[in-house]
């Protein structure tokens, strides 16, 4: 899986809240409506600076708080491709794999706002254009792979029927 | 070598023995979703191309977020669940009944030893009552409702060892909120907490409630304590169900391990808009309130009720704040009508609302105007949260609460306990 595009930095301990506001998301299933309201309490512009293919960049602890996974899928409706943090809440990382939404893990202190990046998940590799360095990213478990490979948990269950790792 | 509470109840549950950092594939016990998740999961349940959930009993759905629903689109979202529970022969929760971690416990679906989700993420309550139990998105309640199985990294635990006296006035909420300030937001991040020690012993059932509630707010996956007499009593008024409880090896190895004396802890207050920017009542007293919650699944049970009920009897609240207060549940709302703490509450001049979430998730029922500060037993404080991320929300003991309402600003409870 190659991806492209440009960044959207944001801090430490962005919640679900933030990602997605509560007095949004109990409204509706249209994951495209969601979309707009994106990020909209951190930057109420976001979703209409985002271009596709681009990404959202973390620092500590990205995706803390609830279970809500119109989290990841407004993200991905954002047309974001995929979420870099220096560490993520558990829930939320379990769901960017469960909806399709590849999650990297490495520090991000070398990227800016802006900045251009370069991802080859199979091979593990960040590449900073912008910089011009490469950055180390954290490989996911096997699990995880197999997941965000086939498309996602429900694709995994319509192949398989269970859960099927082998 | 020993084994954790954690790797106990994940071996048994995968029938393979195992440590943290294994991987496995283990057996649900119970299985609950919420209307703020529950219809994206049944989405994704029929996208599976599923048609039966693997054993009804083990499922339930609650309606308590939005309950009764506030907006059409809502109710829409309500009645899909309603329907799916209907084909499926699930365990069900209409408004009014409460909020889902009250009544998993309360209505006796989880007992000790269990492996239990939720598609929430303060599922971790259960942990007080010696149940692996943690939050999890729609997609994996879903195979989970399909497989009755899921899979887990088995975590590393984070011990809390609690030692001395609470002193009056201080409750099981500062004690946790003192915690997460001190560990911090990410201080557990893929970790199982373990509270033990005395001050955990000498707490009621409920009051441990509060504590393994908030075991996410420092990132933790499960919030878990051991069994003891008290825990086989509750459970035992609860539930019918078979119990396996499951304390730890002591020569058990943990990631970390903290000591703390609770002897000197003073009411602890977190303020905007982070659950760990923590500090002690007397740094923050005086601030201004315009309203105040009572309830939520953080601090919504009989025991926060009598605790608030004692400061507010015969008195009034200021008059420039408004104070709701949200049972949460229908039981504890006949029990507090029993006890006469709702006179007390409305009397005093509470609005007192459905037991659910309320307030607690902005998406109903009381949210603030711009400007203005909250004071809230819930247990996030996020910007937003209430529903206006131009208001300020501030999170303590229903004490501390039922203190700061009467003031119309943040209050030492003790003024009015001791
Ligand atoms: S009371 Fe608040 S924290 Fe608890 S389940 Fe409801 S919304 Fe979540």
């Amino acid at each position: 899986m190659d991806l492209k595009g440009k960044v959207h930095k944001f801090g430490d301990d962005v919640n679900t809240d933030y990602i997605i506001s509560g007095r949004h998301k109990f409204k509706t299933l249209d994951m495209k409506e969601l979309a707009k309201y994106v990020m909209e309490d951190l930057d109420p512009d976001f979703y209409s600076k985002v271009e596709k293919g681009d990404f959202i960049v973390g620092g500590r602890n990205f995706g803390c708080g609830s279970s809500r996974e119109q989290a990841p899928l407004a993200i991905i409706n954002a047309d974001i491709s995929a979420v870099i943090a220096k560490s993520f809440a558990r829930i939320f990382y379990r769901n960017c794999i469960n909806t399709g939404l590849p999650v990297i893990e490495c520090d991000t202190d070398q990227i800016d706002e802006g900045d251009e990046l370069e991802i080859n998940l199979g091979a593990g590799v960040l590449h900073n254009r912008t910089k011009n360095i490469d950055i180390k990213i954290a490989p996911l478990p096997g699990v995880m792979l197999k997941i965000l490979s086939e498309g996602g948990l429900v694709e995994h269950f319509k192949k398989h029927g269970t859960f099927n790792f082998d | 070598m020993g084994k954790t509470i954690a790797e106990k109840i994940l071996s048994r549950k995968s029938g393979q023995d195992v440590r943290s950092g294994d991987i496995v594939i283990a057996d649900l016990d119970f299985i609950m979703g919420q209307d703020g998740t529950s219809p994206l999961a049944i989405k994704a349940f029929s996208e599976m191309q599923a048609t039966k959930v693997f054993d009804p009993s083990r499922v339930a759905m609650v309606i308590d977020h939005s309950a009764p629903s506030p907006l059409e689109g809502v109710s829409e979202l309500h009645q899909q669940m309603r329907v799916f529970a209907g084909e499926q022969g699930i365990n069900f929760y209409d408004i009014g009944d409460g909020v889902c971690h009250q009544l998993m416990p309360e209505q006796g679906h989880v007992v000790p030893g269990d492996l239990v989700i939720g598609a929430d993420s303060h599922t971790c309550t259960y942990g007080a009552i010696n149940v692996f139990s943690t939050g999890v998105g729609s997609t994996d309640l879903a195979a989970g409702l399909i497989a009755g199985k899921l899979w887990f990294k088995v975590p590393e635990t984070f011990k809390f060892i609690l030692n001395g006296t609470l002193p009056a006035g201080v409750f099981s909420k500062d004690l946790i909120l003192y915690l997460i300030g001190d560990v911090t937001a990410d201080g557990a991040t893929y970790m199982a907490a373990e509270y033990v020690g005395e001050a955990i012993e000498a707490l009621s059932i409920e009051g441990r409630f509060t504590i393994s509630n908030m075991a996410i707010e420092m990132g933790a996956k499960c919030g878990l304590m051991q069994a003891d007499q008290k825990t086989v009593e509750w459970v035992k008024v609860h539930s019918q169900k078979e119990t396996h409880i499951t304390n730890p090896d002591p020569d058990a190895v943990y990631a970390k391990v903290k000591e703390y004396d609770v002897s000197n802890l003073e009411p602890q207050v977190a303020r905007p808009h982070t659950v760990d920017n923590v500090a002690p009542i007397s740094q923050v007293a005086g601030t201004p309130v315009q309203q105040g919650v009572i309830g939520t699944c953080t601090n919504g049970r009989i025991e926060d009720l009598r605790n608030a009920a004692r400061i507010l009897k015969g008195r009034k609240i200021n008059k420039d704040t408004r104070l709701i207060v949200a049972p949460a549940s229908r039981q504890i709302m006949l029990q507090a009508m029993r006890e006469g703490l709702l006179q007390i509450f409305v009397e005093a001049g509470a609005a007192v609302v459905t037991p659910g979430c309320g307030p607690c998730v902005g998406t109903h029922n009381g949210v603030p105007s711009d400007g203005e500060n909250v004071i809230s037993t819930a247990n996030r404080n996020f910007k937003g949260r209430m529903g206006n991320n131009r208001a300020f929300v501030y999170l303590g003991s229903p004490a501390t609460v039922a203190a700061s309402v009467l003031q119309g600003k943040i209050t030492d409870p003790r003024e009015y306990l001791l």
